[in-house]
């Protein structure tokens, strides 16, 4: 997205930029993170270069501790590991690090997302052997959504991309419904936001179903209805989140211009 | 001991049509000479071996080399798809493309299974995942099977050990008796090489002595079959020390594998003609 949102101060954002920095504010000093490439990286190193300079970097490249002055373009970039506090291998970072539920949050992003939050990153359309559209498949994502404390998850939104039941379930959310988790033996507790470039959905704590809670200035709910592919249930009086303050959005603009 | 000699010669003494092949390296290191030497040399109905295909695996399967693919994740990491990963699973172009997949941990732990010698590892993960069902319901071998704790009664996720005809790696350094140094992103290169039947190596340079770096993996050279030096044969990946990733270039590779015939030229023009002989 693109559009260009004004208030009353003038400072424009994009929408993309206002995910980020809502992204980036789920975030606390002094968690650990596991981040994946793309839209959750953007964020957690904005987060890292504002509120949470502490924030602990877990990249699944076994870079534990990366302090990258600009964006990665990999989850492997030589900035990663010469800034980490301490470089592992493949195997270590999963087994060691993620497996047994040392990691605070798990930040990913999807292709496809369901109301229970299952994501799919595999294949869509067709079936599994003739795909109308291939996609890269599971990575790290599977066993960080299974075994992080907490999942974050930052994604577009688009009625293609939020849909009823995800076509391929690559990384679990809240499976069918509630109890899912247990019965699957998943250690973490699942996604607790799904943070969109309309606004943040949470799961509603009976159901677990996906609920819309908080919504960008200038967006309507009738609108993140629109763009989500089930019937999406509204919170009574869901939030409205402030826009990025200039401090965000200098540090977020100064992270991508360095980048470049 | 490792032998040291020239690349062509290395590749052509280890890879033979119809081999199971990994060639390792997460990001880093990754050893797109080697595969491009593969490509020269045509060798065909390979199995090949990755976490992360990456650009190497996107050109060698442009390139007509495989006919099975066992991997984790298969994309152009910040940039999108491998076109040639997916016009191959899509329309089956230039050939058919077998695949077996699974997630990073889970091909992590084949490897750590096949270095160790054991028949499967042992994992949490998979649980509920569409991977579990697919591999459980394949037609061939089942690759994911759920194990019962011995000690505890709790269910687990066994996953079947990787045991590659040959790993292909590339590294910093080696010294003239063959021993491997590297050092940065360590990936899976170490468990591939040793899971492996035979193995080679390209390096950056061959020094007389191996002095210790922090953090660095040596592999004895007598774990290694060939090494061969190949200076800047990762890019465009790269060797932490030597080089830095080359962005721009994974960026450009989106417009040159998303048609065939870009594709096909930058083969023509990029791969076939690169004289073989490299010391």
């Amino acid at each position: 997205m693109t559009s260009q949102v004004s208030v009353e101060q003038p400072v424009t954002y994009t929408a993309d930029e206002m995910m980020t920095v809502s992204a980036a504010r789920a975030l606390r000093d002094g968690m650990t993170c596991f981040v994946g490439i793309g839209l959750p990286s953007s964020a957690a190193n904005l987060a890292r270069a504002t509120h949470a300079p502490s924030l602990v970097l877990i990249y699944e490249s076994g870079t534990i501790g990366a302090k990258p002055g600009q964006l990665p373009l990999s989850i492997g970039d030589g900035m990663l590991a010469e800034t980490a506090d301490a470089v592992v291998s493949v195997p270590e970072i999963f087994n060691y690090w993620l497996q047994p539920g040392r990691i605070d949050v798990g930040f990913l992003g999807a292709a496809q997302i369901d109301k229970f939050g299952n994501i799919n990153t595999t294949v869509i359309g067709g079936d599994y052997e003739h795909p109308r559209v291939r996609l890269p498949g599971a990575g790290g994502a599977p066993e960080i959504a299974a075994s992080c404390r907490e999942v974050i998850v930052v994604v577009r939104q688009s009625s293609r991309s939020f849909v009823e039941r995800v076509d391929f379930v690559t990384s679990v959310g809240y499976g069918s419904g509630p109890g899912d988790r247990e019965r699957l033996g998943l250690t973490g507790a699942g996604p607790k936001k799904i943070i969109t470039d309309l606004g943040v959905l949470e799961p509603d704590p009976v159901t677990f179903e996906f609920t819309l809670t908080g919504l960008f200035p200038g967006v309507s709910a009738v609108a993140a209805k629109e763009r989500t592919g089930w019937d999406l249930a509204v919170a009574a009086d869901p939030e409205i989140i402030a826009g990025p303050s200039p401090a965000e959005l200098d540090a977020l603009r100064n992270l991508q211009r360095s980048s470049e | 001991m490792a032998e040291i000699v020239s690349l062509a010669e290395a590749v052509e003494r280890t890879i033979h049509d119809g081999d199971a092949v990994a060639m390792e390296g997460f990001t880093h290191l990754i050893p797109f000479a080697a595969g491009h030497e593969v490509i020269r040399q045509r060798r065909r109905d390979l199995t090949l071996i990755r976490m992360t295909p990456d650009l190497i695996y996107d050109q060698l399967i442009g390139a007509g080399c495989a006919r099975k693919l066992i991997f984790s994740w298969g994309g152009n990491p910040g940039v999108g798809s491998l076109h040639r990963f997916r016009d191959a699973v899509e329309h089956a172009w230039p050939t058919a493309l077998e695949i077996e997949e699974h997630s990073h941990a889970g091909m992590a732990n084949r490897y750590v299974a096949g270095a160790s010698g054991l028949p499967f590892a042992v994992l949490r993960g998979y649980n509920g995942t569409g991977l579990e069902s697919l591999n459980t319901g394949h037609e061939t071998a089942p690759t994911i099977k759920p194990i019962t704790c011995p000690f505890t009664g709790e269910t687990l996720t066994a996953v079947a050990a990787i045991r590659p005809d040959v790993a292909v790696i590339h590294a910093q350094r080696a010294d003239r008796s063959g021993n491997v140094q590297f050092w940065g992103i360590a990936g899976v290169q170490k468990e591939a090489v040793l899971a492996s039947q035979r193995s080679v190596v390209t390096v950056e340079e061959i020094v007389d002595q191996l002095d210790p770096r922090p953090g660095a993996v040596v592999l004895p050279g007598w774990t290694v079959s060939f090494v061969a030096r190949v200076p800047g044969g990762a890019h465009p990946s790269y060797a932490l020390g030597y080089s830095a990733r080359d962005n721009d270039y994974y960026m450009a590779w989106d417009a040159i594998a998303r048609e065939r015939g870009t594709f096909t030229r930058w083969l023509d023009e990029q791969v076939y003609p690169v004289p073989a002989g490299q010391l």
